[in-house]
C-alpha cells in the first residue's frame, strides 16, 4: 500500500476502521474466560451424571472403598488434629487478652467452644483436607490418565467413574464429619490447654463452661456441613484428576488446581451454609 | 477429559474413504474383527481416512506405519476407548460403534489390550494386576483365582513376581505382567499395541517367542501395532501398512517385500 511518506506508517496502521477489531478483541478477551467458565461447569455436571449413573450399578467396589478410606481418612487424621489444636490454642491466647479488657474472661471457654464448632473447626478441616487429599487425588488420578492406566481399567470392562471417582467421592464425604469431630476435639483440648496455662481451670469446669446452653442442633448443622465439603473435594479432584492432559506437567497442573478450587468452592460453600444454617436452624 | 459422552457412541451410516483391498474385501463372515470405512479426525487433522480391515480367529494381523499415522488410534476404536467419527466395527459378530456402556463392557471382556506401556496399576502388586479382571468378570472362588494368577504368570515367566510392584520391574517385565493381565479372561480377540518398543533386542526377541506361545496356546484373532519390521515378520500372518489415512497395502510379509509401491519399498528398506 502507498502512503504518504511524510505520515509515520504508525499512524496509517491505527485508523479509523482498526476500531471493530479492537472491539472484537476486547469482546474476546472477556468472554473466553467466561466461556472457559461455563464448559469447566458443563464438564463437571456431564461428571457427577457419570459418576451418580456408575453408582448405582453392582457391583459396589466395597474394598475399594474401605481402601479410600483408609488413605483419606487415617491418614489425614494426624494432620487436620494437629491443625485442631493448633486453631484451639492459638484463639484460646487470642481471645483471653480481648475479653480480660472488657472484665468477661469468664466468657472464655463458651466463646472458644462455640466458635471451633460453629465455624472455625468445620472450615479448617475443609481447607486441611483439600490440600491434602484433593492434591493426592488429582495427581494420582492425574497419573493414571496419562500413564494409560484408567484406559486400562476401562479396557478391562470395568467403569472407572465407579472404580476410582465414585470411591473417593464417598470416602470424603463420609470421613469429613468425622475429622471435624477429632478437630473439634483437639481444638477445644488445646484450648481448654491455654487457658489452664494462664489460669488454672479444671477440664471438666472449662467443658461444662463451654457448652452452657448449647444444645444438640449448635452442634449438629455445622458438623454436617462438612459432607458438603466432602463432595467438593471429592468431586473437584476426581475431576480434575480424570481429564488430565499433557504428561507429566498436565499432572502438577491437576493437582495444583484440585487444591485451589475445591478450596475455593469450600469456602463459598461455607458462606451459603452458615447462612442457610442461620436461618433454618438459630 | 475422559470421554464422557460414552455412553452411546455414534451411529454408523455412511461408508466411504479409499476402496479396500483385495485381502479386505468381502462381508467378513466368521471373521473376528471386522473393520469398515472407519473415519476419525481430531480437530481438523484426519488420522484414519476409510480403513477397511478383516481378522479372522486364529490369524494375527501387524499393523504398520510411519508415527502418527492412527495405528494405536485403530486399536482405542476396536476396543471403544474412542469414538469413530463414522464407520463400522463389528468384534465376534456384534457391532460395537453404538453399543452403551453395559453392553461395550460385556464385549470388552472378550478382548485383552496390552498397552504401549504395560498400563499395570502402580497401586497394585503383580499378582492383583493380574487378579484384577477376574476378580470382577470371573466366577471363582479366591484359590481358583489364585491358581489362575500363577498360572498367567507362569506362562509369562514371571511366577516369582507374584508380590513385586510395577515401579520394581523393568519394561520387558512390564510388558510380560501386561500380556498376562491382557490374556486373563481368556479373550477371542488380543489387540498389541507396541509390544517390543523401548525394549532391548534379546527382550524384544523374547516378547515376540512370548506371543506366539500364547497365539498358538489360546488360538485368538491379534491384532499388533508395531514400528519394529523384525517383529511383524515374527508374530503376524499378515501386515498391513497405514499411509496417509488409508491400508496402503495388506498382504504377507513376502507381498509387501515384492512391492514395487515406492513407499512401501522405502518403508520396508529403511526398517530393515
Amino acid at each position: 500500500m502507498s502512503h504518504n511518506p511524510s505520515i509515520p506508517h504508525r499512524l496509517i496502521s491505527q485508523d479509523a476502521p482498526q476500531a471493530p477489531s479492537f472491539a472484537r478483541a476486547t469482546f474476546t478477551s472477556v468472554w473466553g474466560p467466561i466461556n472457559g467458565f461455563l464448559e469447566w461447569f458443563g464438564e463437571l455436571g456431564l461428571f457427577a451424571w457419570q459418576v451418580l449413573r456408575a453408582a448405582i450399578r453392582r457391583p459396589f467396589e466395597g474394598r475399594e472403598l474401605v481402601r479410600q478410606f483408609d488413605e483419606i481418612g487415617s491418614k489425614s487424621l494426624p494432620l487436620v488434629a494437629l491443625a485442631g489444636a493448633a486453631i484451639g490454642f492459638v484463639l484460646a491466647l487470642e481471645s483471653r487478652s480481648s475479653l480480660v479488657r472488657f472484665g468477661a474472661q469468664s466468657m472464655l471457654p463458651a466463646a472458644l467452644v462455640y466458635s471451633i464448632i460453629h465455624e472455625t473447626g468445620p472450615i479448617v478441616t475443609g481447607l486441611v483436607v483439600s490440600g491434602r487429599v484433593g492434591a493426592g487425588i488429582g495427581a494420582e488420578l492425574g497419573s493414571m490418565k496419562v500413564t494409560e492406566q484408567i484406559d486400562a481399567i476401562e479396557a478391562s470392562g470395568v467403569n472407572p467413574y465407579k472404580f476410582l471417582a465414585f470411591t473417593r467421592i464417598v470416602a470424603c464425604i463420609l470421613v469429613l464429619p468425622l475429622l471435624t469431630l477429632a478437630a473439634d476435639f483437639c481444638g477445644v483440648l488445646f484450648g481448654w490447654l491455654a487457658e489452664t496455662l494462664a489460669e488454672p481451670i479444671s477440664f471438666q469446669r472449662f467443658i461444662n463452661q463451654g457448652f452452657v446452653g448449647a444444645t444438640f442442633r449448635d452442634f449438629l448443622a455445622p458438623t454436617f456441613r462438612t459432607v458438603v465439603f466432602g463432595l467438593i473435594i471429592g468431586m473437584i479432584g476426581c475431576f480434575q484428576g480424570m481429564r488430565t492432559q499433557g504428561g507429566t506437567a498436565g499432572v502438577g497442573r491437576s493437582a495444583t488446581s484440585s487444591v485451589v478450587l475445591s478450596s475455593l468452592f469450600v469456602i463459598l460453600a461455607d458462606v451459603i451454609l452458615v447462612k442457610i444454617i442461620l436461618v433454618f436452624f438459630s | 477429559m475422559m470421554h464422557v459422552d460414552q455412553e452411546v457412541l455414534p451411529g454408523v451410516e455412511e461408508r466411504g474413504g479409499a476402496a479396500p483391498t483385495e485381502t479386505s474385501r468381502g462381508n467378513g463372515d466368521g471373521a473376528a474383527v471386522v473393520v469398515r470405512g472407519l473415519r476419525k479426525s481430531f480437530g481438523g487433522q484426519t488420522v484414519l481416512d476409510g480403513i477397511d480391515l478383516t481378522v479372522k480367529s486364529g490369524e494375527t494381523l501387524a499393523v504398520l506405519g510411519r508415527s502418527g499415522t492412527g495405528k494405536s488410534v485403530l486399536l482405542k476404536l476396536i476396543i471403544a476407548l474412542q469414538c469413530p467419527d463414522s464407520g463400522s466395527i463389528r468384534v465376534q459378530g456384534q457391532e460395537v460403534t453404538h453399543l452403551d456402556l453395559e453392553a461395550m463392557n460385556e464385549i470388552r471382556k472378550k478382548m485383552g489390550f496390552l498397552f504401549q506401556h504395560a498400563a499395570l496399576y502402580d497401586s497394585l502388586t503383580v499378582e492383583e494386576n493380574i487378579a484384577f479382571p477376574l476378580k470382577r468378570h470371573a466366577k471363582m472362588a479366591d484359590s481358583e483365582r489364585g491358581d489362575r494368577v500363577k498360572a498367567l504368570l507362569s506362562s509369562v515367566g514371571m511366577e516369582g513376581d507374584l508380590k513385586k510392584m510395577p515401579s520394581k520391574l523393568s519394561g520387558g517385565m512390564q510388558k510380560r505382567v501386561g500380556l498376562a493381565r491382557a490374556l486373563a479372561l481368556e479373550p477371542g480377540v488380543l489387540l498389541l499395541d507396541e509390544p517390543t518398543a523401548g525394549l532391548d533386542p534379546i527382550t524384544s526377541g523374547e516378547i515376540n517367542e512370548l506371543i506366539l506361545k500364547v497365539q498358538e496356546e489360546y488360538d485368538m484373532a491379534s491384532i499388533v501395532v508395531t514400528h519394529d519390521l523384525h517383529s511383524a515378520r515374527t508374530i503376524a500372518d499378515r501386515i498391513a501398512l497405514l499411509h496417509e489415512g488409508n491400508v496402503l497395502i495388506e498382504g504377507t510379509f513376502q507381498d509387501l517385500e515384492k512391492s514395487d509401491n515406492g513407499f512401501v519399498s522405502e518403508f520396508m528398506k529403511r526398517d530393515s
